[in-house]
């Protein structure tokens, strides 16, 4: 924390190394003389954890303490061989290897078997029902999630057109015009603005509009968007000042050397150079607030019908109906529950969709020498 | 942080034209209006939450108090984002390791994508993953935990049926904060000097030693931020931990795999407020406050940490 200069790295490197190899002790065993174990050493170990955790799980563990287990002693069994054969010091190198790689593909459980899930079980619902009728008057099974898309649809939408603006120009300012002490406080409020929970953002609008609205219990589409555009403004300026970092400052004098003002410059020649890497920008934002569910929960609220005026009342939005199909469930609750998981199914559905347009325009359309 | 690339470039003795003069202003503008907006959260939300701070003890919901309704609350989000952080920041900076020292470039580069995947998951989706799949999965190891180390105050048990835990509530958080914490200290770990690096190879170092002599000594302070941010994540996740415990709440207690657990300020607002009137709003607004607060501080001294070290890997650049 308190570290200002480079130099505290550079001697820990130097020191430290000798260091692990004290002058007394006997010379390190990684020369010539020593053994070493062969190449598929590694390879065989993997093997042995997978074919253990297979033959338990065979056996009646469960799944998760059967990778456990498996890893665990193909581990200690490399480790143990290793310091036997390669000394010490290899042996810890190999046991962080195998630490390392098990903090990997721990990681990646949770990712598969979540997937797994919500297409398991989103799969269930997801029919022309579910797609085309709301829940209105649904008591029990059928019913679907047609007021829920639009709902989502229409509040993201305009939250979208009040971020991108705002965005942009705010962006534009820091690396065109900014520069001073109030730049600079910008840049640092807007990283820290990214980390303002969602749910104080809904709180904030609908404190916000309580008061101006004076009216208490107000629920609107509306207010959900402003609430979903204060955590989408921050990430489209981030993305939107990264981009016209990368805009080569040659094309800026062209353009200045023909006489164009500056305005001008950054419309027709700064914003199309950095074009591609704003659309993927904004196509990033919004996946990341499409899913959000407690702002929309406590400004926007839960119908049973199709509302598509977002400044009358109530809307249902697709992460909410999720959460009400699943805490409120009625009779029988499992119709109820597979209309939630559809709901969340068909949430990161778009989200990837929303990933790989992103990717895909930015790829399609990235300028060229710019990276 | 770096100087913008245009000022440099700024046409000189040029007169100033409207077209120039409207449009800076609006970038001007739009900035500032940030600003306000930053302003106004911590402002609405003070105004809304006043009736709250000034109203008697007895009509605050619980009949003793604002601090007194706040503080079990405060205590529910900081031990469950702190357990969470535990838990995810050995697996974020192993991640981290593997991705950039251990996987070979094309295939860490794809890891990074799919570890990006995790970040991408609406939080309503980890909820019911927590509540279906996770706490089902667990339940049994907490009622191994309570019989057989029970005398432990963390697993004191009794052990809750469903598994729907505070345990469980922050491996979820967990997992949604690892995404940030990872991507942040590969970043760190890349930036390494690669002569530092090759130097310790050089004297004759294992991978394991160089890491530990040339890299870690480097990253400490990115991943000592990264892991704030990501706790400034888990402050605030609303959904997931308000899905895995929905209404079990008892208070301050440390036991993390009973059935009555401690809830988070978040958790309890999702909760309430669809249903809550009156002096309630305002009481639930007032704990929003209090989490706005806790939640800037934490980034606020994270990125401050980013920030000097971004200026100080520049200038050693």
């Amino acid at each position: 924390m308190s570290r200002t200069s480079p130099p505290p790295a550079a001697p820990t490197a130097a020191q430290g190394a000798p260091a692990a190899v004290p002058p007394g002790q006997r010379p390190p065993s990684l020369g010539s003389s020593s053994g070493k174990l062969p190449r598929w050493a590694p390879g065989a170990a993997v093997g042995l954890a997978v074919l253990l955790a297979v033959a338990l799980t065979a056996t009646g563990t469960s799944p998760v303490l059967a990778a456990v287990v498996g890893a665990a002693v193909a581990t200690l069994l490399l480790v143990g061989v290793s310091r036997a054969v390669e000394g010490s010091r290899r042996a810890t190198d190999r046991l962080v290897t195998c630490l390392v790689t098990i903090a990997f593909a721990g990681a990646l459980a949770p990712l598969v078997s979540l997937l797994w899930t919500v297409v398991d079980r989103g799969l269930r619902r997801l029919d022309g029902e579910f797609l085309t009728f709301s829940m209105l008057g649904v008591v029990g099974e059928g019913g679907g999630a047609y007021h829920a898309m639009m709902g989502t649809l229409i509040i993201t939408l305009i939250a979208t057109l009040i971020s991108v603006p705002i965005g942009v120009m705010t962006a534009i300012y820091l690396v065109e015009y900014g520069g001073g002490k109030l730049a600079r406080w910008i840049t640092f409020l807007v990283d820290v603005m990214t980390g303002i929970p969602s749910i104080v953002a809904g709180l904030f609008a609908i404190a916000f509009f309580t008061l101006v609205l004076d009216e208490p219990g107000v629920r609107m589409g509306v207010i959900g968007s402003v609430a979903l555009s204060v955590l989408m403004i921050p990430i489209v300026v981030r993305s939107v000042e990264e981009m016209l970092k990368i805009v080569p400052a040659e094309l800026r004098e062209a353009s200045y050397a023909l006489g164009v003002p500056k305005w001008l410059t950054i419309v027709k020649v700064v914003l199309p150079t950095a074009a591609s890497g704003i659309a993927s920008g904004i196509t990033i934002a919004i996946a990341r607030v499409i899913g959000e569910t407690a702002p929309l929960l406590v400004t926007v609220g839960i119908t049973t019908g199709l509302n598509l005026n977002p400044l009358d009342g109530r809307m249902a939005t697709l992460p909410v109906y999720a959460y009400y199909q699943f805490t409120q469930p009625g009779v029988p609750a499992e119709a109820a529950i597979d209309r939630a998981w559809t709901a969340a199914l068909l949430l990161i559905i778009i989200v990837m969709l929303l990933n790989v347009v992103a990717r895909v325009v930015a790829r399609a359309l990235a300028p060229k020498g710019a990276r | 942080m770096s100087a913008p690339v245009a000022t440099a470039a700024r046409p000189t003795g040029a007169r100033r034209r409207p077209g120039d003069t409207a449009f800076s202003g609006a970038a001007a503008g739009s900035a500032v209006l940030i600003l306000l907006v930053l302003a106004g959260v911590a402002l609405f939300l003070l105004v809304q939450a006043f009736p709250a701070i000034t109203a008697p003890a007895d009509e605050v919901p619980g009949g003793e108090g604002l601090a007194v309704y706040v503080v079990p609350l405060l205590f529910g989000t900081v031990l469950s984002s702190l357990v969470a952080l535990l838990v995810a920041a050995p697996f974020a900076v192993g991640i981290a390791l593997f991705t950039s020292h251990y996987a070979p470039r094309r295939l860490s580069q794809a890891l990074g994508y799919v570890v990006d995947l995790l970040a991408a998951v609406p939080s309503i989706v980890f909820g019911l993953w927590g509540v279906f799949v996770l706490a089902p999965t667990l339940q049994p190891a907490y009622a191994w935990l309570a019989e057989n180390v029970g005398w432990i105050p963390f697993f004191a048990g009794p052990a809750s049926a469903t598994g729907r835990t505070i345990f469980t509530a922050s491996l979820v958080l967990a997992v949604m904060i690892l995404p940030i914490v990872t991507a942040l200290s590969r970043e760190v770990f890349l930036q390494t000097p690669r002569l530092h690096e090759e130097a310790a190879l050089a004297l004759g170092a294992t991978r394991w030693e160089m890491i530990r002599y040339a890299v870690i000594p480097y990253g400490r302070s990115g991943v000592i931020s990264a892991s704030m941010l990501g706790l400034g994540r888990a402050l605030g996740e609303t959904m997931a931990v308000a899905l895995v415990l929905s209404g079990s709440a008892v208070g301050i207690t440390f036991n993390l795999i009973s059935s009555g657990n401690p809830t988070t300020i978040a958790a309890n607002i999702a909760l309430q407020f669809p249903e809550a009137t009156g002096l309630d709003v305002n009481t639930l607004i007032a704990t929003g406050l209090v989490l706005f607060v806790v939640t800037f501080a934490v980034n606020f001294v994270a990125r401050a940490v980013v920030n000097r070290r971004k200026d100080f890997s520049g200038a050693a650049g």
